[in-house]
């Protein structure tokens, strides 16, 4: 069951559209390569009159954030877009909704870091930015960026959540690429998304201070505050894809599995890659390996329970990440491991460093991972130790 | 209700201050190393410590004459260090 119609889209407008039909009231952003096609949608938009939102135009992504804050603030339903250098640029405030619990919603499309100055896909920008203390959400392809995005804005401004959300998606990859998708009516996204209402709101009949000055004596009170509440978005993220997939037949899980049923070996990724994954899933059935693809949806919180439960049968976990955490490997590989260290019963876990600034990873590159993982293995029981590999170097 | 007895639970959501103004209530003078000292018979009542102090804290009184309201002084010292006239010297604070 799926309603709308097809259309051709690029991810990038597809976001558009979301926030659209959302009917954001203020957007603020800073156009960088690979996501000036949102923003530059957005403003035609509401140029156009198809969009009846403020957009403020700004010097810069700090000052973006920096907008979307106090609009927030003021009660206003807010959207902005960044990636690369411009979410590093906008860095120091995207703290600032998190703990201020101002439902800000951000998409990025995901670009490598400079230098050497790059403008194409890997997750150098998402990794930067792990701690924020927002609803972090990594999209497949573009119907998942539309309805992620959609998806987002219920989340945040769920009056038992309320905090900034993003959705990641891979900058060309997803943002410049035209994919078919299944756009649903106007009326369908915006009866879904309810009337927004925070609790705390700047209004001179009702006077409140926001971002206090935080002392010792209470700044550790309100960072425990926001972590147990950051921590149980969770069940509230569950519950609205739930709730998304009843109304328009998609189903989202904090951790997608494609043929992980009987998996002994399976692959994790995050974003794009993953359905180049499953086309070497396929393969690597077809020549006999039990192999399976684990897909991170929800990044933060970190869904601890549902990746458990989804390697729980797993022997080999192959770690596939699209960033350097420098001197330490791979963050994605590092948090996996972290995440399963209490377990008694955990798989061997080979993490992989590939597709960083635009490099291609093709269906040969994850057998290749497999492969090599599975030599590493017996290198590990040798008792041997082993490294991160950067993959599809030349010498 | 003094901000040092909150527990975690007891903060309204975002850490948001709901009674407008409770900033007042913060002893900034707990900061201070020296405090001001007056010699008043010097004071010639100009006023430069009152337009100088960045903590607004001092006060003119039914006399003319100015004094640093302690609760709030800093110790900074730019009033002793502006004054024309001497009057005000910044002497270390001791435990008593």
């Amino acid at each position: 069951m799926t309603k709308g119609k097809i259309v051709g889209l690029e991810g990038s407008f597809a976001v558009a559209e979301a926030v659209r039909m959302v009917n954001a009231d203020v957007i603020s952003a800073y156009p960088i390569t690979p996501q000036t096609h949102i923003v530059e949608r957005l403003a035609e938009m509401v140029a156009d009159g198809e969009l009846d939102a403020e957009f403020i135009c700004v010097e810069s992504e700090h000052s973006a954030m920096s907008a979307c804050v106090g609009a927030s603030a003021a009660g206003a339903r807010v959207f902005t877009c960044s990636a690369g250098q411009g979410l590093e640029l906008m860095h120091e405030v995207l703290y600032i909704p998190s703990s201020m619990r101002l439902p800000v919603v951000a998409v990025v499309a995901n670009r490598a870091l400079s230098a050497p100055l790059s403008v194409w896909c890997d997750h150098s920008d998402a990794m930067a930015i792990r701690d924020i203390g927002w609803i972090q959400m990594f999209a497949e392809n573009n119907q998942q960026a539309f309805d992620l995005t959609v998806c987002a804005y219920r989340v945040a401004e769920d009056k038992e959540v309320l905090f900034p959300a993003m959705v990641h998606l891979d900058g060309f990859y997803l943002s410049h690429v035209i994919e078919d998708m299944v756009m649903p009516d106007d009326k369908e996204v915006t009866g879904f998304i309810p009337e927004y209402e925070h609790p705390f709101v700047l209004d001179p009949e009702r006077p409140v201070s926001m971002g206090c000055y935080g002392p010792p004596f209470i700044y550790s009170e309100t960072k425990k505050a926001q972590e147990v509440a950051f921590e149980n978005t969770k069940s509230k993220i569950q519950e609205t894809w739930k709730e998304f997939g009843d109304v328009f037949g998609r189903h989202y899980s904090p951790v997608e599995k494609y043929r992980m049923e009987d998996a002994r070996i399976a692959l994790l990724t995050m974003g794009s890659s993953g359905e180049t994954a499953m086309l070497a899933v396929e393969e690597l059935r077809e020549e006999g390996k039990d192999a399976g693809l684990i897909s991170l949806r929800l990044w933060r919180p970190f869904p601890f329970k549902e990746f458990r439960d989804a390697v729980k049968d797993v022997e080999l976990l192959v770690v596939l990440d699209r960033a350097i955490s420098s001197g330490m490997g791979g963050p994605v590989c590092s948090e996996v491991k972290s995440a399963l260290y209490d377990k008694r019963k955990k798989p061997n876990i080979v993490g992989f460093i590939g597709g960083l600034g635009g490099r291609d990873i093709p269906v040969k590159g994850f057998k290749y991972m497999v492969n090599r993982a599975l030599e590493k293995v017996k290198a590990i029981e040798r008792g041997e130790e082993i490294e991160t590999e950067m993959i599809g170097i030349r010498e | 209700m003094s901000g040092e007895k909150l527990g975690w639970k007891d903060l309204e959501i975002g850490a948001v201050v709901t009674e407008p103004g409770s900033a007042s209530a913060y002893k900034t003078g707990d900061w201070r190393s020296e405090r001001p000292v007056r010699e008043n018979e010097k004071c010639i009542k100009c006023g430069i410590c009152y337009i100088y102090c960045p903590e607004a804290c001092i006060h003119e009184d039914e006399e003319g004459y100015f004094e640093s309201d302690l609760y709030y002084c800093k110790g900074c010292g730019i009033c002793a260090h502006e004054c024309p006239r001497d009057v005000i010297k910044m002497v270390e604070e001791v435990e008593e």
